[in-house]
């Protein structure tokens, strides 16, 4: 290996071995570069990353919300502390609505009296079922899921679902 | 005698320390020529050049510059007064950081404090805020001005996408900056711009939540926002600056208007940078400070409720200068208003040094008169058909439509109406090639301007369309 090197003062009179050698390395080169800088740029993504927050355990995602009779058929209730509405449809059953319009992420007040979802920002309307009577939101207020247990309604805050139409099983009855 | 004497004095001072006697006078003068080895007043124009090449500051500017790109006309100074506009923000920014705390429960209270309790804090945080605002005006006054002389041909090419970069840097920064005064006008502007990158197809979502750093506008958006408010961007600001300026002075100083017949020509039309130029960049610069601190002093920065995220305001809006986003997403499609609409724009903005002629004459406004009729004629048509476009759209659907009404159908509109007036403007005017481009760069831009004036100004409760006095 030495001696090759050595023979030829410059590149141009070591040709074929010579040439192919330096091509190589110069390859190595680049591919070392790119590795360190995927490397760098993987370290710099992962402190961008979205995270989850930190309590990660699942107690602490489930909403209690209380005994069944606490909320009368055809009724919402706003839970400010979980972002989300208890609805009860006049049918009886349970869905309960995230709070953040579809259109552009603004807060929908329940209004008891047109008994609808008015979004202050774009005027976005939805009925008690969370789906769109008004646009421009795309599709309807997204829901978790609800279970009743001894008579309890439990919502489970971890799991945000979105959906395009309502539909009656999405309601839960005991 | 009196001219001998200091050079006497200097022959001794360079000799070596002070010698058996020399007073603090001496020692002071010693320092003193430490720092500054000449004069620093020039009586000569032989002085001026040497001042220029052997002083810090100035040996950064050229020693003698073209004499006709010296009036004021010719740049309106954009480009320095931007760079006066980011060294204001700097220094308010750095006593605002004093005070300032990136927590969702104490920022809000941190920056009533400044307003409040610091002295001058209003004042300061006034001058930070106008800087701002003001600065994303005259940026893009500057590219108006880069492209409208044609400075972004041959050797400015690449510093057209430098400039882009810039420009990128800055409303990045101005956008991270509103969300920490955690006021609802915060809060709830930053939840609508967010908002708009869920509706990108595939990566809407992700996207979203890097932006927000989370699910939901939190601590962890307002400790990134921070972080690259006051950290990333000013280091790329500087970084970019630098190149940007560079590039200016490789390529000669700004872009030459050429000769008129019989005016003199190369380095008999040049000028002494100082005090030539330097002269008017220190009077232009002077009069930015003082209108931003005025500003500052009689309207201040507007600091509105504390953030409350179960009550959004209304109507809530983008910052001003991606309202024509947010009304671009009343009408169209979102993939398209968010997506390909601001992709193909960006791309062709980006690219257009390499997308026109690069042997054309370049340097007066508007290129020739052609162009300046053909660039009239652009700007008119937008101004008219804009707010027609507007208003029918308003009349006719209630809504965003589907993907053909919303997206493709005015997305062909759109290229019809681009294609149209560059082969309008090439065939019935006579235009060449870059004075087509210019009337068609010049119909996106206005049709845009008019779209964030109608979404600023004529956008009331729930969106609809207002007069600006009903707001």
């Amino acid at each position: 290996m030495m001696t090759t090197t050595s023979d030829g003062a410059s590149a141009t009179t070591a040709a074929g071995a010579g040439t192919s050698r330096r091509r190589v390395l110069s390859w190595l080169w680049w591919g070392l570069g790119l590795a360190a800088a995927g490397e760098l740029a993987w370290i710099a993504l992962s402190f961008v990353r979205p995270r989850r927050g930190s309590g990660a355990d699942e107690e602490s995602h489930i909403f209690v919300a209380g005994p069944i009779d606490d909320f009368a058929p055809g009724t919402v209730t706003a839970f400010p502390a979980g972002s989300f509405y208890l609805a009860r449809l006049p049918s009886g059953g349970f869905l309960a609505l995230d709070r953040t319009c579809t259109h552009l992420g603004c807060t929908v007040p329940w209004n008891a009296d047109t008994g609808r979802f008015d979004c202050p920002c774009h005027a976005s309307a939805f009925d008690i079922t969370g789906a769109v009577v008004g646009p421009p939101a795309p599709r309807p207020l997204d829901r978790y899921p609800v279970r009743i247990e001894n008579g309890i309604v439990k919502v489970d805050l971890r799991t945000k679902l979105r959906r395009t139409a309502f539909e009656p099983s999405q309601a839960v009855s005991s | 005698m009196a001219a001998v004497q200091p050079a006497r004095k200097a022959a001794t001072v360079s000799e070596g320390g002070p010698r058996h006697g020399a007073g603090p006078r001496q020692w002071f003068e010693r320092v003193w020529r430490s720092i500054f080895p000449r004069p620093l007043q020039a009586r000569t124009d032989r002085e001026r050049a040497a001042l220029t090449r052997f002083t810090f500051l100035l040996h950064l500017r050229p020693v003698m510059v073209p004499a006709r790109t010296l009036p004021w006309t010719h740049t309106f100074g954009l480009g320095g007064s931007s760079l006066v506009l980011i060294t204001l923000l700097a220094a308010t920014g750095i006593l605002n950081q004093l005070v300032y705390q990136p927590v969702p429960g104490v920022a809000y209270d941190s920056v009533v404090s400044i307003q409040d309790q610091v002295p001058f804090g209003a004042l300061v945080r006034g001058v930070h805020w106008w800087s701002a605002n003001l600065l994303v005006v005259v940026l893009l006054l500057h590219v108006a001005r880069v492209f409208l002389t044609g400075g972004y041909h041959g050797a400015r090419q690449f510093n057209w996408v430098i400039g882009c970069g810039l420009l990128a840097a800055v409303l990045a920064n101005n956008f991270t900056g509103y969300l920490l005064p955690w006021d609802q006008l915060a809060y709830w502007a930053v939840t609508i711009s967010t908002a708009m990158l869920a509706y990108l197809p595939l990566v809407g979502d992700t996207l979203q939540q890097v932006a927000r750093g989370g699910p939901e506008i939190g601590t962890q958006t307002l400790v990134s926002f921070y972080t690259i408010h006051t950290t990333i961007v000013p280091v790329a600001l500087i970084v970019l600056m630098g190149f940007h300026f560079w590039r200016v002075r490789r390529a000669g100083g700004v872009v030459e208007p050429p000769a008129a017949p019989g005016e003199a020509e190369g380095d008999e039309a040049k000028r002494l940078f100082l005090p030539d130029l330097l002269l008017r960049e220190v009077v232009q610069a002077l009069v930015i400070v003082a209108v931003v601190v005025v500003l500052a002093a009689l309207f201040g920065a507007p600091l509105d409720e504390r953030a409350n995220p179960g009550m959004s305001t209304n109507p809530a809006k983008a910052p001003w200068y991606f309202m024509g986003f947010q009304e671009l997403l009343i009408h169209l499609h979102p993939t398209f208003a968010v997506l390909v609409f601001p992709l193909l724009a960006g791309i062709g903005f980006l690219l257009l040094p390499y997308l026109t002629a690069d042997d054309e004459p370049a340097g007066r406004w508007f290129l020739s008169p052609t162009g300046r009729r053909t660039a009239t004629l652009a700007a008119v048509a937008a101004l008219m058909v804009t707010p027609l476009l507007v208003i029918a759209d308003e009349l006719l659907s209630g809504g965003p439509s589907g993907l053909i009404g919303g997206g493709v159908l005015p997305l062909a509109l759109a290229a019809g109406a681009a294609a149209g007036s560059f082969v309008l403007a090439r065939r019935r005017y006579g235009a060449s090639v870059n004075e087509a481009v210019q009337a068609v760069v010049i119909l996106v831009a206005v049709a845009f301007a008019v779209l964030t004036l109608i979404g600023v100004w004529f956008r009331g409760e729930g969106m609809a369309l207002v007069w600006p006095w009903q707001r």
